[in-house]
């Protein structure tokens, strides 16, 4: 008996190409093909996506005595799509002290979510 | 920030650069590069870097830097990268005019009006929004209506909400991105209203800023009424036919309090206007050949002055070549002269640069005017004797799209003028 193969279909976010992904399942959702991408990138995040879709996540935190009341950051990693909200809204009332260098550690591993917070930004104490 | 001010303004400057954005950075750093021993660049916020620094999203860089970068990680890198190669940054400062003799007539708080002497210039002003003055949106005229850039700059820089209910008119790229970061706010974005019938912000924007948080994106829509006395407190959208014209009958209404308008770039060329530069009617930025150079000597320009790029990295690439040559321009050196014009033919909106050489490597930047898939992009003498054809899978009005074009590709063409079609396979 051969198995019944069903497409899944993604839009790559890797680059701003945006390659047309598919990607063949069979049984209990196994990967059976990935098409549609032109590079090694596009081709595991379509499994990634597939499998457990992941964001990188850039926001800002309150900053006290600096140029300005914001610090941009980002996450090291990407944190699973789903917790994506409440990672932000955890760090809604984070308030860091200037001065700050680009790559500083914000907030440490937030939610369990394997991510730290970084800042993206120099600033200095304005 | 990043402490920029030179100690003093005196002497004579190689290279001065109006705006220092990605695109003057840049070209400044290359101008040093090319062996401009002074270099200045006028910028008019306290610290250089521009537009991306408000653009803390990530995207930018994997071309020019190899790695993904949020715009303060990039705009940080070529700030950083132009004072470590002796560039002076200016800040706080306008570039007010450019002489016939290239002197620059800046002004600062710090020096008030001053002329300085320079031996070349680079114009690297950027882009502003358009307005909603620019469609003319009917209604009344409450606070809660903003550009897309602005609600950026005031979540991002200044921490204040633009409001709790948002409707967005134009799926450009700024205001898909201010969607996804409003909803990581709190913000409720209560859809995204397209006139064209289809997105004009790039597939990934589309996919990650408006289906991950489940934003409705309603093409061939637009907003044909403003209501509200003090605060906007709904916009009425309707369906629009064939012609582009709200079909009223079919309209509803979306109770929102703040309206944001995403509906394009206009390159800031009033310095270029004031300077009497060729301008071209498509891109209203100046003509530039293929050292990005205008239509006056030892002028050059670079980024979204010129034309409205989607990627910074092309912008950083643009500024590195027209950077390049105002450097050797300011030593004595003069671009080699082009041999060929370049014009924009079927479904091309523009390309740029305007002309170019069969001896020389280019990069031509080109926009469709409407969406297609498996496309060629065909190079042609107007006598129809020489054509060159690349395939490309789909285009968008969205994506600009850059050609390499080089002798090899150009060696059976014998004429002055080359055009640009992107036609069906």
């Amino acid at each position: 008996m051969t198995p019944s193969i069903s497409t899944a279909n993604y839009l790559c976010i890797g680059c701003p190409l945006g390659c047309r992904l598919e990607v063949d399942t069979a049984e209990e959702d196994r990967i059976v093909e990935i098409r549609g991408f032109s590079c090694k990138r596009g081709k595991e995040y379509a499994a990634q996506e597939h499998i457990d879709p992941r964001r990188n996540v850039a926001l800002t935190v309150g900053l006290r005595g600096g140029a300005l009341p914001r610090l941009p950051v980002k996450t090291s990693a990407a944190v699973p799509k789903a917790r994506v909200l409440a990672l932000c809204a955890a760090l809604r009332d984070l308030v860091i002290d200037a001065p700050v260098r680009v790559g500083q550690v914000v907030a440490v591993n937030p939610l369990g979510l394997g991510a730290d917070i970084v800042a993206t930004r120099e600033m200095g104490v304005g | 920030m990043i402490s920029s001010k030179p100690a003093h303004l005196q002497g004579v400057y190689d290279v001065v650069v109006a705006g220092g954005g990605p695109a003057g950075l840049g070209a400044a750093l290359a101008a040093r590069e090319a062996g401009a021993e002074r270099v200045l660049v006028v910028d008019r916020e306290k610290e250089a870097g521009g537009i991306l620094l408000q653009c803390i999203h990530a995207g930018f860089g994997l071309h020019h830097f190899k790695e993904e970068l949020t715009g303060p990680e990039y705009a940080g890198r070529v700030l950083r990268e132009a004072l470590e190669h002796g560039v002076d940054v200016l800040s706080d400062a306008y570039a007010l005019d450019v002489l016939p003799d290239k002197r620059i007539k800046l002004m600062s708080a710090e020096h008030g009006v001053t002329l300085i002497e320079a031996r070349a210039a680079v114009l690297s002003m950027g882009a502003r929004e358009r307005t909603r003055a620019a469609i003319r949106i009917p209604g009344a005229r409450p606070a809660g209506v903003l550009t897309a850039g602005f609600a950026q700059r005031l979540v991002n820089l200044q921490g204040c909400l633009p409001g709790r209910r948002v409707a967005i008119l134009g799926s450009g790229d700024i205001g898909l991105i201010m969607a996804r970061r409003l909803t990581l706010e709190g913000v409720e974005v209560v859809g995204v209203f397209e006139l064209m019938p289809y997105a004009n912000g790039l597939n990934r924007n589309i996919v990650q800023c408006l289906r991950d948080f489940d934003i409705p994106l309603h093409l061939s829509t637009t907003v044909v009424q403003v209501h509200g006395r003090e605060r906007v407190e709904k916009v009425t959208v309707a369906p629009v036919d064939d012609h582009l014209k709200p079909v009223l009958s079919k309209a509803w209404d979306v109770p929102c309090d703040t309206l944001l308008v995403s509906i394009g770039l206009i390159p800031e060329n009033e310095l270029s206007r004031q300077m009497n530069l060729r301008l071209d009617p498509v891109t209203n930025g100046p003509v530039v050949n293929s050292a990005m150079e205008t239509s006056r000597d030892g002028v050059f320009a670079c980024g979204n002055v010129v034309h409205i790029h989607d990627l910074v990295d092309f912008v950083s690439a643009e500024a590195g070549l027209a950077g390049r040559w105002a450097g050797l321009a300011a030593q004595g050196r003069r671009p080699p002269e082009d041999n060929v014009r370049l014009s924009a033919g079927e479904n091309v909106g523009y390309c740029v640069p305007h002309s170019l050489s069969t001896e020389r490597e280019h990069t031509v930047y080109l926009r469709v005017r409407k969406p297609m898939e498996q496309s060629v992009i065909r190079l042609s003498s107007s006598d129809g004797r020489f054509t060159v054809d690349k395939k490309v899978r789909y285009v968008f009005p969205a994506e600009m799209i850059n050609l390499k074009v080089g002798p090899r590709m150009l060696q059976n063409f014998h004429g002055d003028a080359l055009r640009i079609d992107v036609l069906p396979r």
